[in-house]
């Protein structure tokens, strides 16, 4: 494959996969807060298309679970009861993309419950959470990455740009944020902010205190692009000209530094959504009942969950999917830039 | 050689009293302080609350506290816990010891894998143990920390092979030296084996890429033609040429050694700092905060500045570099 090629490839792919999150309202079956108490820590029912008397069914279907006698907390498959899955039912209202208001899912079953990947503690189905969950988690790394990115860029530029006394003093203060382990700034920024908010501030609060920890790395990168950008001749042909300041960062540095900015998004939001995850496992971001991974995650904290329900587990696999795209995106936006350095480099030798 | 040195430790010294200047400002966005739930409770007269407050001097200005925390600082004391009405030092350096013993163990572990599995990646570049070694550290970049831990965790709870959690058993004191350090052992391979392989696909990548970057450079054909056998090569010519961005990281993973151990300490509840830290922070105890991440600081500017002393001794170029300066 080419490069080319490769990152249109991890670009498809993560876009699939962020698609899914961004329309969980349609994939989910459920609404993510919509409790079931009678069927606390169900696990998932199986799809199957062939029934107890070897019948071929064409549409897929679950068995209703029942308790096994005797016992308070074991299910066993009731294989009297069918549960067909219809595809395009209407369901529980929701807005697709935070505003259109909808109520076509992907599938379920007018009035019985089907749950693929089981229930928590409230009977909330699992796959529901997981989907809306991923949307907090996913996008607090997105518009965490995106806040970093900007003001990193900005301060970067304006020290490379201006430098002097401007410069000095802003890479000394870089140099401070870099040098801070990290994931303790992180916690000892969020340990003084209020402990206790609603889930919409707690999400923004978790981007604004990434954002805040996290931008003296791009900062330095472009920097340095800047400084090697500015000499350049077009850029000196530019002022000559008498462009502004601002024309001039806008129109012929900003392109400059759009590889190196892009590949710093595909490092950082994987790491931002982990850093999401791990402030809400630790109790520290999006509280309950709206799910995010890291507070799916945080009933694992019991040890008789960890051991018994293994469905409870699945938001920290289904992370791995999505690092593996942003990982790929990585190596392949890397990988282009260095061949880009090593070409030059031996044509400089040769000159 | 002095002035080199001196100048690093001068960053370091800058970079802690930046950091402790820049904790302080941070608490100064905290809405309440440690002792606001108590004034729930009706037994407390507001008068005690407030003098309980103008004793821990949370009712002065951010100057004021800042300038009698580096007094005492300056006195050898780095705060005054309010959950534990103790110092904090002595309090902190229980919680790191442990954790250092934790992490100085994963460290060591991790690089013996990594240095050995790197260089014989790079050697066989393309071929299929390279790939295998390349996949297999994709795979466990991929997974991230908390679902590793959380993996083990479970492992631990089924088979029953290793305690979940914890330091010590509960009998640890009449137990005999040898079956405290079995005991220890027992409790420690959880918590290393999770943190080695957390760090272990960043080294061995790290590892290849500096010594692939060497590999095909013409002082190494030199040696080759020389008939030098090919360990010698690999070990002694083309490790210590792509040490410099090695040594890098080395100092790194020592700056790392209390900061990066957090989120695993606090899944399988290993009594040391990050625990700590983190009901530090729910309780507002806001000089444990500090004092910790202090703490960790100083271990990372001492990391990095040990990674200079090391490159200055590995590395001619910068030798040469700052004599000519």
């Amino acid at each position: 494959m080419t490069r080319r090629r490769k990152i249109v490839f991890w670009l498809f792919v993560l876009g699939g996969l962020h698609g899914i999150v961004l329309c969980a309202g349609f994939f989910a079956p459920y609404d993510p807060v919509e409790q079931d108490r009678i069927n606390p820590y169900l696990p998932p029912m199986h799809l199957h298309i062939v029934d107890a008397e070897k019948h071929l069914h064409l549409r897929p279907f679950v068995y209703a679970s029942r308790l096994r006698p005797g016992t308070f907390d074991q299910y066993v498959e009731d294989i009297r009861q069918t549960r067909p899955l219809k595809f395009f039912v209407a369901g529980a209202p929701y807005r697709l993309f935070g505003f259109l208001p909808a109520r076509l899912h992907l599938f379920g079953d007018g009035k019985e419950r089907i749950y693929l990947l089981g229930t928590d503690a409230f009977g909330r189905d699992q796959l529901s959470r997981l989907l809306f969950g991923g949307q907090i988690s996913l996008f607090s790394g997105l518009l965490g990455a995106g806040f970093t990115l900007s003001i990193g860029w900005c301060i970067g530029a304006a020290a490379g740009y201006y430098g002097g006394w401007r410069d000095d003093m802003l890479m000394r203060l870089v140099e401070l944020f870099l040098a801070l382990p990290w994931l303790y700034l992180l916690f000892a920024v969020r340990a003084f902010l209020p402990l206790t908010v609603n889930p919409l501030k707690a999400f923004f609060l978790i981007i604004a205190v990434i954002a805040a920890v996290g931008w003296a790395r791009p900062a330095r990168l472009v920097r340095g692009i800047v400084l090697s950008a500015k000499e350049r001749d077009f850029v000196r042909a530019a002022r000559g000209f008498g462009a502004s300041s601002f024309y001039i960062l806008r129109r012929h540095i900003l392109p400059e530094t759009s590889s190196v900015l892009l590949t710093q998004a595909a490092i950082l939001i994987p790491q931002y959504v982990l850093a999401e995850m791990t402030l809400s496992f630790l109790g520290l971001g999006v509280p309950e009942p709206v799910p995010s991974w890291g507070n799916l995650l945080s009933n694992l904290q019991q040890y008789s969950v960890l051991v018994s329900y293994w469905w409870m587990y699945l938001p920290a696999l289904v992370m791995a999917p999505f690092f593996l795209g942003y990982l790929g995106l990585a190596s392949a936006l890397q990988e282009s830039s260095d061949a880009y350095k090593i070409e030059k480099r031996s044509l400089g030798s040769l000159a | 050689m002095m002035r080199y040195l001196l100048r690093r430790l001068a960053h370091a010294f800058f970079l802690i009293i930046g950091v402790s200047v820049l904790t302080f400002l941070f608490t100064t966005l905290a809405p309440g302080n440690y002792f606001d739930e108590m004034r729930l409770n009706p037994q407390i007269a507001p008068e005690t609350l407030a003098a309980l407050r103008a004793q821990y001097q949370l009712d002065q200005p951010l100057a004021i506290r800042y300038a009698s925390w580096v007094n005492s600082v300056l006195h050898g004391e780095i705060g005054f816990s309010f959950a534990y009405n103790s110092p904090v030092a002595p309090l902190l350096l229980v919680r790191a010891k442990n954790t250092l013993l934790l992490t100085l163990t994963a460290t060591v572990v991790a690089w013996a894998i990594a240095l050995p599995l790197g260089v014989w990646s790079a050697e066989r570049l393309g071929r299929l143990p390279d790939r295998v070694i390349s996949w297999s550290t994709a795979v466990l970049l991929v997974i991230p920390d908390l679902a590793l831990a959380l993996g083990l965790l479970v492992l631990a709870l089924r088979t029953g092979w290793f305690p979940a959690g914890g330091m010590a058993s509960v009998d640890f004191k009449s137990l005999s030296s040898l079956n405290r350090i079995r005991d220890l052992a027992r409790h420690m391979t959880l918590p290393v084996v999770a943190l080695v392989l957390s760090t272990l696909p960043i080294l061995v990548r790290h590892v290849r890429a500096a010594v692939a970057d060497v590999l095909h450079a013409p002082f190494l054909l030199a040696a080759e033609g020389h008939g030098i056998p090919p360990r010698t090569l690999l070990y002694r010519y083309a490790l210590p040429a792509a040490a410099n961005p090695l040594v890098s990281l080395f100092g790194f993973s020592i700056g790392a050694l209390l900061s990066g151990s957090l989120l695993i300490e606090v899944v399988m509840s290993w009594p040391g700092l990050g625990p700590f830290l983190l009901e530090a922070i729910l309780a507002r105890d806001i000089y444990v905060v500090i004092g910790g991440v202090l703490f960790s600081t100083i271990f990372l500017a001492a990391g990095n500045f040990l990674a200079d002393v090391l490159l200055y001794w590995v590395d001619p170029r910068i030798r040469t570099e700052s004599a000519s300066r």
